[in-house]
């Protein structure tokens, strides 16, 4: 994986040094906090619910059992004991001290990590696919790219205050598994006459008003790609909408100036871009290409012994195919029956550590549905992961399934939250377990949001929940249909909203109605796709 | 009745005014009936708390209720990790919040 180099390391350790001066100014009077706020969350640093939280970074979702061992140390001895691990590959610590805080951001530039631009109006954590550089299926390690946009809009001084927020994804496979198109830009890398490049896809987003990215170029040649992604954050840059943040995403740019016209924009800005020459060197590329060089594989068994079922269970839904035939990548779940989906332990985080350097070549990464992924695992060493993983409580057999769910936060962390998520992840996931059905209606993503921002992702859930507030009572709207992979869509409403209990209630009655209703090896998705919404609201609203 | 809340600058942590003080318990709230914005005032100044608000709250026989669940929340810790509340050996501290 990359390592930072001395311009890398000036720069994080520059920022913590200046950030040190700003907390101490803050404590000291020097600053309000209304000067002060812009620079914490300049640094991941937000006020939530219960105290300050911190956001810390995991570019494109990549990181070594030491920095997973530092996260764990700084659970331990400046949080509670605890990470929770967000959507977008990144973790947030929640009960963090302000005098505490540039001590922790210290302890990170040690292992080459930071929390610089987890929050603010720029370009945030660059994510990508959680199997990047082991998936079977991929064309080439998207993280080399997602790498070289990191250092690019790093401290861009251009698109440090952008209209608002912006998410760039990378991916390299035509199986989407980052959400590529409900990103701001999302980037697939493809092959071209031999020649690598990428489609680039504009204006999508979740949020309050959900839109899928329309494609805006079919190929952008990998020697202007940074070019051209430049292009499209001058174009937003310049136009996008200031007067209101509810209207001031790219998405919403792109939507009412149309994606052909925005198109235009980006080509003619894009021509300027060639004059003005900021691409990078392709040596850079080659360069970081070379940190993300595949380990040093060697062949081995292709099977191993299924026969303790509960093993042979997780073998089948925690693992994913290897470009190398000896290895598989194996998923960890962080969502035990009953558990907080996203949340580890210190503990638990260093077990984790140990295991990857132990089984996984050192590699960790980060999975937007809030698990944690070895990435190359020999196959021949998968009992003895599994049964690792089993004794720390990590071994959950629920990958794809109505139990992974993801949940944000929500109203028990959350200042912005309506309504409490964790709570309904839980309560759903027991029931599910208890009644054995969960195996029965396979793969099922179920996504919930605590309020209208879409952490949760439930636009894009096969089952969406999305909490709101009804005169200062939780209440949940349901929502089918939503996919966030390559067969992207967005979920559609299916009524009036539900109690907690109710909206429980109603997620199994959906269940029942596809089990039901569902031909062959259809997925839930395939099959609301195929009867659509009204054999669903007749079950619940008959 | 009308409290005040905020966080410690410091710690971060959620504070109640208690008509003299900054309490961790919503129980010690005082009514602050017209004065909050000149107590916020003051306090802020003296940066004895940070991001202070007024809000609405009842007096119940159980103690002082926020009237609106998130500050509920706030009061008691995340209903999903009584360990974490502040009453971590009172098993109806959740049920208090819903």
């Amino acid at each position: 994986m990359y390592q930072y180099d001395q311009y890398d390391q000036a720069m994080v350790d520059a920022r913590v040094a200046e950030f040190r001066d700003q907390a101490r100014r803050r404590l000291d009077g020097s600053l309000s906090e209304d000067q002060f706020k812009p620079l914490r969350l300049m640094n991941g640093l937000y006020l939530q619910l219960h105290a300050y939280m911190l956001r810390v970074a995991i570019p494109y979702g990549t990181l070594n059992s030491r920095q997973m061992t530092a996260l764990a140390d700084i659970a331990d001895k400046y949080d509670r004991g605890y990470g929770h691990f967000t959507t977008r590959q990144n973790i947030q610590y929640n009960w963090i001290k302000l005098e505490d805080a540039a001590d922790i951001l210290a302890d990170l530039a040690k292992v080459e990590m930071h929390a610089i631009q987890t929050s603010g109006n720029c370009i945030r954590n660059i994510s990508s696919d959680h199997f990047a550089g082991a998936a079977a299926d991929e064309i080439a390690d998207p993280r080399p790219v997602a790498e070289l946009l990191r250092q690019w809009s790093s401290f861009h001084p251009e698109f440090t205050y952008l209209p608002r927020k912006f998410k760039i994804c990378v991916i390299a496979s035509e199986a989407d598994r980052a959400a590529m198109r409900l990103h701001d830009i999302g980037i697939q890398l493809i092959e071209k006459d031999g020649e690598l490049g990428g489609r680039i896809f504009v204006g999508g987003g979740m949020g309050r008003t959900p839109m899928i990215a329309p494609e805006i170029r079919s190929f952008a040649r990998m020697d202007v790609l940074v070019s051209y992604i430049e292009a499209c954050l001058r174009v937003y840059n310049r136009y996008g909408r200031r007067d209101n943040k509810y209207k001031a995403r790219i998405k919403i740019l792109v939507h009412e100036l149309g994606a052909e016209e925005y198109t235009r924009q980006v080509e003619e800005e894009f021509a300027h871009m060639l004059d003005v020459g900021v691409e990078p060197p392709r040596a850079e590329l080659a360069r970081i290409s070379a940190y993300f060089a595949a380990p040093p594989f060697t062949d081995g068994p292709k099977t191993v012994d299924r026969s303790d079922p509960d093993f042979a269970l997780w073998v089948d839904r925690n693992t994913h195919r290897h470009k190398h035939d000896s290895y598989v990548s194996a998923v960890i779940s962080l969502k035990p029956v009953g558990g907080i989906p996203g949340d580890a332990t210190g503990e638990q985080m260093r077990v984790m550590a140990r295991l990857a350097k132990r089984y996984s070549f050192d590699e960790i990464r980060i999975m937007h549905t809030q698990n944690v992924v070895l990435p190359h695992v020999k196959i021949e060493d998968l009992p003895a992961l599994w049964s690792e993983l089993d004794e720390a409580g990590l071994a959950a057999p629920n990958m794809d399934t109505i139990e992974d769910m993801i949940a944000c936060p929500g109203l028990d962390y959350c200042s912005l939250a309506n309504a409490r998520s964790i709570p309904l992840a839980q309560r759903i996931s027991e029931r599910f377990d208890a009644s054995g059905k969960t195996g029965e209606l396979g793969e099922l993503k179920l996504k919930i949001s605590g309020c209208i921002n879409a952490c949760g992702h439930h636009h894009a859930g096969h089952i969406g929940i999305l909490g709101v507030d009804r005169k200062g009572v939780e209440n949940y709207q349901l929502s089918l249909g939503g996919s966030e992979a390559e067969d992207v869509s967005l979920a559609k409403i299916t009524g009036p909203g539900f109690t907690e209990d109710g909206v429980i209630e109603a997620v199994d009655k959906v269940t029942d109605v596809y089990l039901a209703k569902r031909e062959g090896d259809e997925r839930f998705l395939d099959t609301y796709r195929r009867i659509g919404m009204e054999p669903f609201k007749e079950a619940l609203y008959g | 009745m009308k409290i005040l809340t905020g966080n410690d600058l410091k710690t971060g942590a959620v504070i109640w005014w208690d008509g003299q003080n900054w309490s961790l318990y919503v129980d010690c709230a005082a009514d602050v009936g017209d004065a909050g914005e000149e107590i916020m005032a003051r306090e802020e100044a003296l940066r004895r708390v940070n991001v202070p608000y007024i809000l609405e709250a009842e007096a119940t026989a159980d103690g002082v209720r926020p009237a609106h669940i998130k500050d509920r929340i706030r009061a008691i810790g995340p209903t999903v990790r009584a360990d974490l509340t502040l009453k971590p050996q009172d098993p109806e501290a959740i049920d208090w919040v819903i």
